[in-house]
């Protein structure tokens, strides 16, 4: 068994830096890359793909990058989770075969596939066996929008990836799997943790969490003497430095910019916790106020004293559904007056739309440069501010009213308010909105599959 | 006195639905008494009227020196629903930060402001 293994994160999101993964792979020793690529909106982005092309619906970023660095991570015996296979895994490992296979490394990768977090073709049994899944938010049963879900998939936690880490697969491509997981999986695997092992797998739960957004604990988005942060241009990604006794430290390659040290691993620590108590994954309850951190040196916090308890025995489930449209328009007002010119635009543009009788569930309207972010608590706006921009969004159910707002905003510039510019981008778009709705699922109904497969 | 808890702390925050959860955390462990003596889950939503429209519930996280609350009702639906700019309520730390707390000359002192 390995005394240390170093799991570096590679994507904090999809869209995140392109190079942060390969210079994961090239700027230091690592045993394990990690991928997180699905943020909660962008299965059902993926479910539209796949119904126009049944070989889409993946994080399609992956297959370019793993051509780039496979020979690396094949000489250096760098293994791979990433939740990259979105709606369709097996098209993902399809497309990352292919790719082994024109670097001529056939017979020498490995591709685990864990499968089974779909549930979008068992939703009407489901539901017609008393299965609810309730909205987690409002409790509303499914059923209110049956008819407009566009993709429902469950959380799945390590154990899959384990098994499939288990046996030889040296690229394990999931659905849609937990952030944590896919860190904690190669821990469990590596350091031979049992599932039960609470205090250790919500170590490995909360290292995952550390590292899951990327740069966003080793300098990015660092409030924290944010001045000081060395060199952003070329921050380095975090690496888990973990040892079997589940202590870990945090840490990022040598001669990269940012930093890691306490407080940048706090403000992590804290994003988007709810209970601290209880945060809540397939895999355990984590405790996160447990979690102790010391300097063990430059760019390296030690973490320590991490405590669990059982996991649940549900799955949350990330459900998508049509909910209407929206479209934002926005111009911009310069001095003098700013702010009072917006206002003006802003009661005229609202005039004509109730003139036209136009239905819309929310017009939200916000002054961008006086109180866009901090609303009432950014006190009056000065009366000198040098430019202030009117943005003004609306949601509806009938897109037709979406579409005809979208004509309204342009015609403001000749017909409003003077001192007026930054229309160039032309009129809004329409967007269709796919909302979430997160559920819970008895962990009995789910069952997952897992495929080894050698390129 | 009177102090922004800009100078006491930092923050970082973020969306679970229409939820916005912000962690306060203390510049130093001695600060730390202070906020949780101070920045109350009441005096919170006060803070955020007309910002927050539902309730706001406070944990304490002593091992990291910080506070962690979540703002009920607070982004516009929240997700691909809100029209808002800052949907994901990634701002709410520095609109926390703006307040203001009463401590007394002496804490000041210990504080270091």
């Amino acid at each position: 068994m390995k005394e240390k293994l170093r799991i570096a994160a590679g994507q904090g999101f999809w869209g995140d830096l392109p190079d942060a993964p390969v210079q994961q792979v090239e700027g230091g020793p690592i045993d394990y890359l990690m991928l997180d690529y699905l943020a909660e909106v962008t299965m059902s982005i993926m479910q539209k793909q796949r119904s126009r092309d049944p070989r889409a619906g993946y994080a399609k970023d992956f297959v370019p990058l793993m051509k780039q660095i496979l020979p690396a991570c094949v000489e250096r015996n760098i293994r791979v989770t990433a939740n990259a296979g979105g709606v369709n895994v097996k098209g993902c490992a399809d497309a990352v075969s292919e790719v082994a296979r024109e670097l001529g490394l056939s017979g020498k990768v490995r591709i685990g596939i864990v499968t089974g977090d779909d549930i979008m073709p068992n939703l009407d049994e489901l539901l017609s066996r008393g299965i609810e899944l309730r909205n987690m938010d409002t409790g509303e049963p499914l059923s209110t929008v049956r008819d407009r879900i566009q993709s429902a998939n469950v959380y799945l936690g390590a154990a899959p990836m384990v098994e499939a880490l288990d046996r030889g697969a040296q690229i394990v491509i999931t659905g849609r799997a937990t952030d944590t997981g896919l860190t904690l999986a190669p821990l469990m695997h590596e350091f031979r943790w049992a599932a039960n092992d609470w205090n250790k797998i919500a170590a490995g739960t909360i290292a995952g969490h550390i590292i899951e957004c990327g740069a966003q604990c080793s300098g990015g988005n660092c409030q924290y003497e944010w001045r000081s942060i060395p060199s952003l241009a070329t921050v380095g990604f975090p690496i888990v430095e973990a040892a079997p006794d589940g202590t870990f430290v945090i840490t990022k390659h040598e001669r990269t910019g940012g930093w890691v040290i306490i407080p940048s691993v706090k403000e992590q620590l804290v994003y988007e916790m709810g209970d601290p108590r209880e945060y809540i994954t397939p895999d355990c309850v984590a405790d996160f106020t447990t979690v102790n951190l010391e300097y063990e040196g430059r760019d390296r916090v030690r973490v320590y004293g991490i405590e669990g308890r059982p996991a649940t025995d549900t799955f949350k489930v990330s459900i998508s559904y049509s909910a209407g449209y929206k479209a934002v328009g926005t111009l911009v007002y310069s001095w003098p007056d700013a702010y009072d010119k917006a206002r003006a635009a802003d009661r005229i543009l609202r005039a004509r739309l109730d003139r036209m009788g136009l239905k819309f569930d929310q017009i939200l309207t916000e002054f961008v440069g006086a109180s866009a972010t901090h609303g009432p608590l950014a006190g009056q706006p000065s009366p000198d501010l040098p430019e202030v921009q009117l943005r003004v969004g609306v949601r509806s159910e009938d897109r037709a009213a979406v579409e005809r707002f979208t004509r309204e905003i342009a015609p403001l510039v000749l017909t409003g308010p003077p001192g007026v510019t930054g229309f160039a981008g032309g009129r809004p778009k329409v967007e269709e909105i796919v909302a979430y709705w997160p559920a819970l699922i008895p962990k009995a109904e789910i069952s997952t599959a897992v495929d080894v497969v050698v390129v | 006195m009177k102090v922004q808890l800009v100078k006491l702390a930092h923050a970082r925050s973020g969306d679970k639905g229409d939820t916005a959860n912000v962690g306060l955390i203390a510049l130093r462990d001695e600060i730390y008494p202070l906020l949780v003596r101070e920045v109350t889950a009441a005096r919170v939503r006060q803070h955020f009227k007309g910002i927050c429209l539902g309730e706001v519930e406070r944990f304490e996280l002593p091992n990291l020196g910080a506070l962690n609350f979540l703002l009920h009702e607070s982004l516009g639906g929240g997700g691909t629903l809100s029209l808002m700019t800052d949907a994901q309520g990634k701002t709410f730390s520095t609109a926390l930060l703006r307040m203001e707390i009463e401590i007394s000359d002496d804490e000041a002192q210990v504080a270091g402001v």
